[in-house]
């Protein structure tokens, strides 16, 4: 997962302990590492101000104001540079705060990693360092359960065998315990000479070691560390939504210059007649008469500065705090809250909330995430007769690659998963195994540990049995299968191996391998996973011939790999079936639940796991992915043997196509990794019926239900949903898993979703949000989704309708003042409005809407529909909202207009200005963009009431303030008394009135019209919702009920399992052959 | 906890995941499970059917509709008359005026125009005069003043603000006041004289008080040191607006009425919205009840001929007009409400058809699950 870097470590001469080069070497050119300082922070201290303006001056929007601040400052403009200043002064410092405090808790962070004590080894002695002060060449002492502080080699360790334990969960996820060797020349203590970087010796740091103590010396530190070249590597997401908010902002770009641009040239017509241009009561000074030539372009930019506003500054500051606020509701959603483990969701990006409610595709993982990947042996089937049964249990408790880990000391995390039952534990790399051997360890055969290369084995009577462990097979995932060779106290070896089925029968030479396959089948229907036990005796001679056949493989110094392998072939063959294990990996809470669900809202659920076919279908078939009537398609390795892929994938997608013409039949496919690479690999052939498989693929996975990817590698998983995101309708798609193998597909995916689990938190770490179970993600997509995409869809929506009405009346105002770039509005309402007038109510709006019930859009998916495909960000939604914008600008101005051409206001003969003409049509805008935020709420709280009616009533006030003095300082009086004058007539209330109710009658008639007409199955829903609502407390109440007796259901339910479960675990189920 | 350090709420979690391996009691970040935070704050939830908008809508139409009526009744009801006195034809009595204008003339031209009223103005009637294509909200023309000169700042008198140019000093000296719409004042006279059935005119008695806003008149706009009452001795350094004939602290021989503080230059001061406008002159006040202000008959109407519009072909009027509670005539608001009333209620009448024939289909049909 970190190929990047690869090329990039080249290899590097470190002295360890700093000594001086031996006089031998060549020409040392001391090089400069830098020290285990880790910096994750953006600023420091001193650069912020600037570092900080930069960054926020590479946004397009900023940049665009700062260059419209900046004319208007240069040139002579209708307004003053305040109404651009500081708005954009306002956007700036609100940003900068968020900012600068992210980046304290940053740099918080990284003082409590660079201040944490190291013991370092200087001249023999072990010195306290502070981790920052680490030197690349220094020797680290690390004890158990610490963390590495830097890369490091490891020198040797409290171990003879100079190996040691470590864990990678916080690195890669993986809690299992990962072995490394020390360097072969160190292994005793040598303070030796040069060490070259063998890459695979490298020992990552912030995995934390199980070994008593170790020698390591420091390759990378810092900012070197693989740690931190990772995570440098984290790419910026970004929403569907900000690209269509960017898409409309460029189309208001070009309206804007547009409305420049025709005002301009229309001024040079008007201005033609020179009496127009410079009547005499309107004379120009000398200056302005002088510069003919940039005259014409200053007009220009003047327009722009004075309809600069349609693009509305406020719109990123805002969106960007209400995805940054609305984020905590899901940090504060108690139905997401976890009581095992006392922990919440986590939310890593805030930018991609309203994403959550666009989801078309989920890529899930299984074990862990579907699963709870807790196993735990199930069954153990075994193959009658005494003998057989013994040897059973034995090849168990020998056959793994568990360490036992004697527990010293109560440790909070491991007290919690094994309380009390003993005092040692199991680690290994794989949960299988582990549960296998604890498995065994219930039935009465304890694994005691490994001692001086002998296993030790605790039977049913208490008795001590040792074998000699002489040679391990490791397990890998070709073979599918792992072996060990032992040689028991009375000197009989024996070679036990246990793996896949597949694996295991055709190697079997006796033993009932129907009833065994059988039963195999059945549990594996089941969604148990299954292994097969068998063994072989060896005799003396054959035990040598093995011994040699493994060493000269392994000590093959060309395609070793493949050597080995051939010598486990070799070795592996001829056993005697024992038996097989079931091990259970329970499905998640409510998890077929939650993918129904997910169904019903119209995504399509995909299962990626690394399992095998038949386990990873049964889950699927337990989780309801796929339904007893789907009917299933399959493109597996199995079947391209038979048939080439060409023709299986045609094959299938004539299937699959039929269903179009004729009767509707659900379809699910099944494919695994190799097949899956198979059918990404570009065609050699560039005949036509070679053709992209690629596209054909596509084509039946768009018609199924369900998908299920199995023996995938990490990198698979990100392959196919790459291949998703790049199809033609560039569906969103989200990918949910545990593990590190998940990381990479969650980085790929739109959206990322971690899951907090056993398998450590590097998934959760790399996703943008986190859960603690699977089943929180319907809440998350269904409910916070949906809500965070309705609600940022107006919010876009919303503001750029604003505007337009806000700027759309001046520009037609130009018409009426021979294009004199006058401003319809004073300059405190053209700074104020987007900032103070009409910001909260829409903010408030975005944090709080919720245009149907919570428990209804859990209960009724198929609402998520209705917002499918970005559909309230579409264009013609952008243009209705447009249109009606430049509607109500039209309303706002030619009402005012006529009202006030020509004629008497006041009840006492006294005319008005044109302050007063722009503040009527600043009013009614007001009241007007407000109240049409008030029709479309749909959730009044009392906070909306406070803010919707408290923005309108701070208008007021406002205007009466700043109307109601003479303002010292300001060079200006215009608007004295001018909106109380205003209030004074009785007209101007009436036209108001009027104005406000004729720009909102469309819209509520259209609303009206296509609820009752065309009404969506969220209008319905509503319309229920709203007709029961007398009735709703009943319901409610009704609902407990049904919910309460659900519990108690459940209780029911588990109650029995459990002991279910006990019962099959404390009496093997010894199949016998009937 | 060096991975954990890539942001702030991840920290957050981290921190008391790591609080929590040092031993102490179970870790938890509960939330508070409030109304808020949990998203379930008592709300109102109202929704836009026919069945709710149906009332509103009758409602409007049924109030609109006579508040429409009345405010066009009430605007039939008042008189207006208006008489264009710029004189481009060369039939007008102002032809001459119009075309021999000048601004060095001393002598001031005079215009007659008859005209006669067939309907008695009964209450206090309103005198405008009214200009067309006369760019009143012209941006350069509007921001052509100083507010703290008229405010009566002795600094801004001595140094008037840099708005003010081309009109800001004349022969060294400070205009006061400056500016475009100060040196452009409206300084026609106008005389109304009522002709007797038996020929004899009488001349009728204006009052060129309140004609501004009151706040105008008493707070935005001072004389400079307003203790001096000697206007002369004020404005000393000062020079006239170019285009004045006379200084400013001879406006009026009323010293509440002269200098900045003159209604006429303050009517003026305050810049029109649109091109064709009209600005409060003088007004004529009711007697007593039993005659009318302005009873039928025939009227002169004597120009002194001083403002020149013909070069931006501009148009002068004379308004007289009586008030209503409503101010001037003004018939768009009355038909705007009956119009919107009558729409509202017929969308209603619309819309309750709708809510009749679909409204209950909707609300008996099932959400496809």
């Amino acid at each position: 997962q970190c190929t990047g870097e690869e090329s990039w470590v080249d290899s590097r001469t470190v002295y360890i302990g700093h000594k001086v080069p031996p006089p031998g070497t060549e020409a040392y050119i001391p090089q400069r590492f830098p020290d285990n300082r880790v910096v994750s922070s953006k600023y420091t201290f001193w650069n912020f101000i600037p570092k900080n303006l930069f960054e926020q001056f590479r946004r397009i929007a900023n940049f665009y104001f700062l260059i419209i601040f900046l004319v208007q400052l240069i040139i002579d403009t209708p307004t003053s540079p305040m109404t651009s200043g500081l708005p954009l002064f306002f956007v700036i410092t609100v940003t900068a705060i968020k900012q600068g405090y992210e980046d304290w808790i940053r740099h918080k962070a990284d003082n409590a990693v660079n201040q944490c004590p190291v013991h370092v080894i200087q001249h023999g002695k072990v010195v306290r360092k502070q981790s920052q002060k680490l030197q690349v060449g220094d020797i680290v002492q690390v004890k158990e359960d610490e963390t590495f502080p830097c890369d490091l080699i490891l020198l040797s360790t409290s171990r003879e065998d100079g190996t040691c334990f470590v864990t990678t969960a916080s690195l890669d996820g993986e809690s299992s315990h990962k072995t490394y060797y020390a360097v072969q020349d160190t292994k005793a203590f040598n303070t030796a000479e040069e060490v070259d970087t063998l890459h695979n010796g490298i020992i990552i740091s912030k995995c934390s070691l199980s070994c008593l103590v170790s020698l390591a010396v420091a390759i990378y530190t810092g900012m070197e560390t693989k740690m931190a070249l990772n995570y440098q590597s984290k790419s910026q997401k970004r929403s569907a939504v900000e690209k269509s908010m960017n898409a409309y902002l460029i189309v208001y770009l070009g309206i804007l210059i547009s409305k420049a641009l025709i005002n301009t040239v229309l001024k040079y017509v008007w201005q033609a007649n020179p009496n127009r241009d410079e009547p005499w009561y309107n004379q120009k000074t000398e200056t302005e008469r002088q510069r003919h030539l940039i005259r014409a372009f200053t007009d220009f930019l003047a327009f722009m500065v004075l309809f600069n506003y349609i693009i509305p500054v406020s719109m990123y500051v805002t969106v960007e705090m209400q995805k940054f606020l609305g984020s905590y509701f899901i940090l504060w959603d108690d139905d997401m809250f976890d009581e095992e483990l006392g922990e919440g969701p986590l939310v890593n990006t805030s930018d991609l909330n309203e994403e959550l409610g666009q989801v078309e595709y989920v890529f899930t993982d299984k074990t862990g995430t579907l699963t709870e990947n807790n196993m735990e042996l199930r069954e153990c089937c075994i193959l009658p007769g005494a003998e057989r049964e013994e040897l059973f249990f034995r090849a168990l408790c020998l056959c793994h690659t568990v360490q036992v880990k004697e527990e010293e000391t109560v440790d909070g995390i491991k007290r919690g998963i094994h309380q009390g039952k003993s005092t040692s534990f199991y680690i290994s790399s794989s949960p299988d195994e582990v549960a296998l051997v604890e498995g065994m360890k219930r039935l009465g055969f304890t694994y005691l540990r490994l001692k001086d290369s002998h296993m030790e084995i605790l039977n049913r009577e208490d008795e001590m049995e040792r074998f000699e462990l002489l040679e391990v097979l490791n397990f890998d995932s070709v073979r599918r299968r792992m072996s060990v060779i032992v040689k028991s106290s009375s000197g009989e070896y024996y070679l036990f191996c246990k793996g896949a089925d597949s694996s295991i029968f055709p190697r079997v030479v006796s033993g009932k391998v129907e009833q065994v396959r059988a039963r195999v089948e059945h549990n594996a229907v089941e969604g148990l996973r299954t292994l097969c036990v068998a063994y072989k005796k060896l005799t003396h001679e054959e035990y040598d011939q093995t011994c040699r056949l493994l060493n000269s493989a392994k000590l093959a110094l060309q395609d070793r790999d493949k050597k080995l392998a051939e010598a486990y072939d070799v070795i592996e063959k001829d056993f005697i079936l024992l038996g097989a294990t079931a091990v259970e990996d329970r499905l998640q809470d409510k998890a077929a639940d939650t993918i129904e669900s997910l169904h019903k809202a119209g995504m399509k659920v995909w299962v990626l796991t690394g399992d095998k076919m038949e386990t990873a279908a049964a889950t699927c078939y337990a989780s309801k992915l796929f339904h007893r009537n789907t009917q299933i398609l399959e493109l597996t390795t199995k079947r391209t043997e038979e048939q080439s892929l060409h023709d299986v994938l045609f094959d299938l997608s004539r299937t699959v196509l039929r269903q179009l013409s004729g009767d509707y039949q659900d379809y699910g496919l099944i494919i695994d990794g190799a097949t899956l690479s198979a059918v990404l690999k570009p065609t050699q052939d560039v005949t036509s019926n070679g053709g992209n498989y690629k596209e054909i693929f596509l084509e039946i996975c768009r018609n199924c239900s369900a998908v299920l990817c199995c023996r995938m590698a990490p990198l698979q998983k990100a392959q196919i949903v790459k291949l998703i995101k790049a199809s033609k309708e560039h569906p969103i798609t989200l990918a949910i898993g545990d593990g590190a193998n998940d990381v990479s597909m969650i980085l790929e995916a739109h959206v990322g979703i971690g899951i907090m689990g056993k398998e450590g938190r590097q998934a959760a770490r790399n996703s943008d949000y986190a859960i603690t179970k699977f089943k929180h993600l319907k809440k998350m997509l269904l409910v916070h989704g949906h809500y965070y995409y309705i609600r940022i869809a107006e919010l876009v929506q919303y503001f750029f309708y604003k505007n337009v009405c806000f700027i759309f009346p001046q520009f037609l105002y130009q018409f009426f003042c021979g294009f004199s770039q006058q401003p319809l509005y004073d300059t405190a309402y053209l700074t104020l409005y987007n900032i103070s007038f009409t910001s909260l109510p829409i903010l408030l709006y975005s944090l709080m809407e919720q245009h149907i019930n919570m428990d209804i859009l859990k209960r009724d998916p198929s609402l998520y529909r209705d917002i499918a495909k970005n559909s309230l960000l579409r264009w013609p939604t952008f243009i209705y909202w447009t249109l009606l914008g430049v509607f109500d600008a039209m309303v706002f101005f030619f009402g005012a207009f006529f009202l006030f051409d020509n004629t008497t206001f006041t009840s006492n003969g006294q005319m008005f200005g044109n302050w007063t003409f722009g503040t009527l049509v600043f009013t009614v805008l007001v009241f007007t963009v407000t109240l049409k935020l008030a029709l479309d709420t749909h959730y009044w709280t009392w906070i909306n009431h406070f803010v919707i009616w408290g923005s309108l009533l701070f208008y007021v006030i406002f205007s009466l303030l700043w109307g109601g003095i003479i303002w010292p300082f300001l060079n200006y009086q215009r608007m004295y008394y001018v909106f109380m004058q205003m209030l004074s007539s009785g007209p101007a209330w009436l036209s108001i009135i009027l104005l406000i109710i004729v720009s909102l009658l469309p819209d509520v008639v259209k609303k009206v019209l296509c609820r009752a007409l065309c009404p969506t199955t969220t209008e319905r829903i509503q319309v229920r919702q709203h007709n029961s609502h007398d009735l709703h407390f009943h319901r409610e109440e009704k609902i407990q009920l049904a919910y309460m007796s659900n519990i108690y259901k459940c209780v029911y339910i588990s109650v029995i399992d459990s002991f279910l479960k006990e019962i099959i675990l404390y009496t093997v189920t010894i199949c016998l052959g009937r | 906890m060096m991975a954990s350090s890539y942001s702030a709420k991840e920290e957050d979690g981290h921190h008391s995941g790591s609080a929590g391996l040092g031993g102490t009691a179970i870790r938890t970040r509960k939330p508070d499970n409030t109304a808020f935070k949990q998203q379930r704050l008592p709300a109102w939830q109202p929704i836009l059917t026919a069945g709710t908008v149906l009332p509103a809508f009758f409602i409007i139409g049924l109030i609109f509709i006579p508040i429409g009526i009345g405010l066009f009744v009430t605007s039939n009801n008042i008189k207006e008359f208006e008489i264009d006195y710029t004189g481009t034809d060369m039939s007008s009595p102002c032809f001459n005026c119009s075309q021999s204008f000048s601004w060095n003339s001393t002598t001031p031209c005079r215009c007659v125009l008859f005209f006669s009223l067939d309907q008695p103005f009964e209450s206090n009637v309103f005198m405008y005069y009214g200009l067309s294509n006369f760019y009143q909200n012209h941006r350069r023309y509007v921001k052509s003043r100083d507010d703290s000169q008229l405010n009566g700042d002795e600094r801004s008198l001595k140094e008037p603000s840099k708005e003010c140019e081309p009109y800001r000093t004349n022969e060294n000296k400070p205009i006061a006041p400056c500016g475009a719409i100060a040196n452009s004042m409206f300084n026609d006279t106008l005389d109304l004289f009522y002709i007797d059935p038996n020929g004899t005119q009488t001349q009728i008695p204006f009052i060129k008080k309140g004609i501004a806003w009151w706040t105008d008149k008493h707070v935005k706009f001072r004389n400079p040191s307003s203790s001096n009452p000697n206007l002369t001795a004020v404005f000393i350094d000062t020079a006239k607006p170019v285009n004045w004939r006379k200084p400013v602290y001879e406006l009026d021989t009323d010293p509440e009425n002269n200098g900045f503080i003159n209604e006429d230059f303050i009517v003026w001061m305050r810049t029109a919205a649109l091109p064709t406008f009209r600005k409060l002159y003088r007004i004529i006040q009711k007697k007593n009840n039993m005659t009318p202000t302005l009873p039928r008959g025939n009227y002169s109407l004597e120009v002194t001929y001083n403002y020149p519009v013909r070069s931006f072909e501009g148009r002068k009027r004379m308004i007289l007009s009586t008030i209503s509670w409503m101010g001037g005539k003004n018939p768009f608001l009355g038909i705007a409400y009956i119009t919107v009333g009558s729409i509202c209620f017929f969308l209603g009448v619309v819309l309750l058809f709708i809510h009749h024939k679909y409204g209950n289909r909707n609300n008996s049909s099932d959400i496809p699950n």
